[in-house]
């Protein structure tokens, strides 16, 4: 190595170390220490025996881990279907509308990304009291004579979660809308043109034309979505509180997962073993699945 | 163009389709503002008030809600901690971001790729799962209810975006520039801070907001670490507060309204730039 090289390695450390350090101190390492946490029992914020795989054995096959987490992993599953199948497509129809250049399109396109800005907590709190016994949505079913329509939103356990669901895709659907947005103004007009001046139909050129060539922006908020849906926490913690009432109908692994590292209901004090072995699932879960989707949209990608 | 939707000159299903669309997007616009007018509105009533006429606007503009939530119950001080524990971790987001970025994107060299792979890692990973580790390991360096864990945590949270999104901007500037101001005798750093840096400003902008805003909005680790009352974030003394008022609504839009209204204000002068930057890692 010359004195050159050498000077040029030091520099390229100047330049990566403070930020590679922060990553793997903040990041990549504690991903090993939940691994390696996982598979030994825990009394309080001390590691005592080494228990294989025990803890995910408990959190898979014995009570009460097993029904609360297979009953969150459910939830989970919802958030992402309805999430995907709702927001998504709205977005994707917002995203399409708006590039169409409606009258008007300059000010919706600013309107709808409004409350992704928002702090989840507080767009958290302002639905919860709405949606209230006594709240406005109630107070307005009753201005327009519609007392059938009045529910209790949050306290039914075959409605809470889709009410949160509602909520955050009022927050979040601009995101996916504008997304969709860039994505499809980016398809070459002259495409579109020939499209059109061949006399296609509005339907094929969307289904021939744009929607083959915005995958790539479908991947990304598929990925996003189950990064998202896996990670639920703040709408459940603020709306429905932390144990995912009412009978942990609104229940999702990242509240359940919280509940088992500080100990809060089930057993009352922390149990960082099986804490672990759920923050590793949570892992594994997003990994699996992003790959996933992204392989398989990948297949249907299109080289313009 | 052939490829808007115009009013003038359609065919009658495309002008019902234009219609159509007005309709949807009108209803929405309502739904996104009622809520947030009736939050603001709601914030000038005493409970009762909202209670007995929810719809109707207050009685009078009063504005001791007001007084009592910024001054008595602390948001002031919450607001204040948010502003700064987020302005700090920009700054370093900022700057080990874009050193970072140079280092994989300017220099040839053997191990650039891997390091650039371990920060896109941070992408992937969700950083929630890695809590009971974090807590841990904040713990034993005593730094559980101290700031310094949670703008820790926020740096690492912004660095693989930031790294992601200015090298690859980084690496489309011509090498020419460099080659040429290090023939006049330029440093390493001379080269970054004082060619590449304002080259990427653009981008420098769009990184800011990308990460600036859920940074702002980040409630899980301030929930986490920071239990004090000196040291919580508005998102976190906003959960205190709705646990311990839950009865007085007027007190609660008021708290919520001092969350939500300056992003509001902030959004209406900067909307072009809020939305290029928190879609900046979506959008290639």
């Amino acid at each position: 190595m010359t004195r050159k090289d050498v000077r040029k390695g030091l520099w390229v450390s100047f330049f990566v170390l403070p930020g590679l350090t922060i990553v793997a101190v903040v990041i990549l390492l504690p991903l090993f220490m939940s691994l390696f946490n996982s598979l030994f029992s825990w009394n309080q914020l001390i590691r005592t025996d080494f228990v294989g795989l025990g803890n995910f054995k408990r959190v898979f096959f014995t009570e009460p881990y097993k029904t609360r987490f297979l009953n969150a992993l459910g939830n989970n599953l919802t958030w992402f279907l309805v999430t995907m199948c709702v927001q998504n497509a709205l977005g994707l129809l917002f995203g399409y509308l708006l590039s169409r250049k409606i009258p008007g399109h300059e000010f919706y396109k600013r309107v709808i990304f409004i409350p992704v800005l928002f702090s989840i907590v507080a767009v958290g709190f302002l639905w919860g009291l709405y949606l209230k016994p006594n709240g406005l949505l109630n107070g307005f079913f009753k201005l327009i004579g519609r007392p059938d329509l009045l529910k209790a939103w949050l306290g039914d356990e075959s409605l809470a979660t889709f009410s949160i669901i509602a909520v955050n895709i009022w927050r979040w659907v601009g995101f996916p809308s504008l997304v969709f947005l860039a994505a499809i103004d980016n398809v070459p007009t002259d495409c579109l043109e020939a499209a059109y001046l061949d006399g296609a139909r509005e339907s094929t050129v969307f289904g021939r034309i744009v929607l083959p060539l915005i995958v790539p922006s479908i991947t990304v908020i598929a990925v996003l979505t189950i990064i998202g849906s896996l990670n639920v926490f703040e709408p459940i913690y603020t709306m429905t509180g932390l144990d995912g009432s009412p009978n942990f109908s609104t229940d999702t692994i990242g509240t359940l997962f919280y509940r088992t590292a500080f100990g809060s209901v089930d057993s009352g004090s922390p149990e960082i073993g099986i804490g672990s072995a759920i923050g590793v699932i949570i892992y594994a879960l997003t990994f699996v699945a992003s790959i996933f989707s992204i392989a398989a949209l990948g297949k249907k990608e299109v080289e313009l | 163009m052939t490829t808007d939707f115009r009013l003038r000159g359609s065919s009658p299903w495309r002008k019902a389709a234009i219609v159509l669309a007005e309709i949807v997007f009108s209803l929405y616009s309502l739904i996104i503002f009622y809520p947030l007018v009736n939050m603001i509105l709601s914030s000038f009533k005493s409970t009762r008030e909202i209670f007995q006429t929810p719809f109707a606007l207050p009685s009078a503009l009063d504005f001791t809600n007001y007084v009592t939530v910024w001054v008595k119950k602390g948001f002031g001080r919450y607001f204040f901690n948010s502003l700064w524990i987020t302005a700090t971790s920009m700054v370093f987001v900022l700057l080990f971001g874009s050193m970072a970025a140079y280092g994989v994107s300017r220099y040839k060299y053997k191990l650039s790729t891997l390091v650039y792979m371990l920060f896109l890692s941070g992408i992937m990973l969700p950083l929630k799962a890695a809590i009971i580790p974090l807590f841990i390991l904040m713990k034993r360096v005593n730094r559980v209810n101290n700031p310094l864990s949670v703008i820790l945590i926020f740096i690492a949270m912004g660095l693989p975006s930031t790294v992601f999104i200015l090298s690859g901007f980084m690496k489309a500037i011509p090498m020419d520039l460099e080659y040429a101001a290090r023939i006049d005798g330029c440093t390493e750093w001379g080269i970054y801070r004082q060619i590449v840096m304002p080259v990427v400003a653009p981008a420098v902008t769009l990184v800011t907001i990308y990460n600036a805003v859920p940074i702002w909005n980040d409630f899980f680790f301030p929930l986490v670490f920071l239990q004090s009352n000196k040291w919580k974030t508005l998102p976190v003394g906003l959960t205190s507060f709705f646990g311990q008022y839950s009865t007085d609504w007027g007190l609660l839009f008021t708290g919520l309204c001092i969350a939500i209204v300056p992003v509001l204000i902030l959004y209406l002068f900067m909307a072009k730039y809020f939305i290029r930057g928190m879609t900046a890692g979506a959008i290639k």
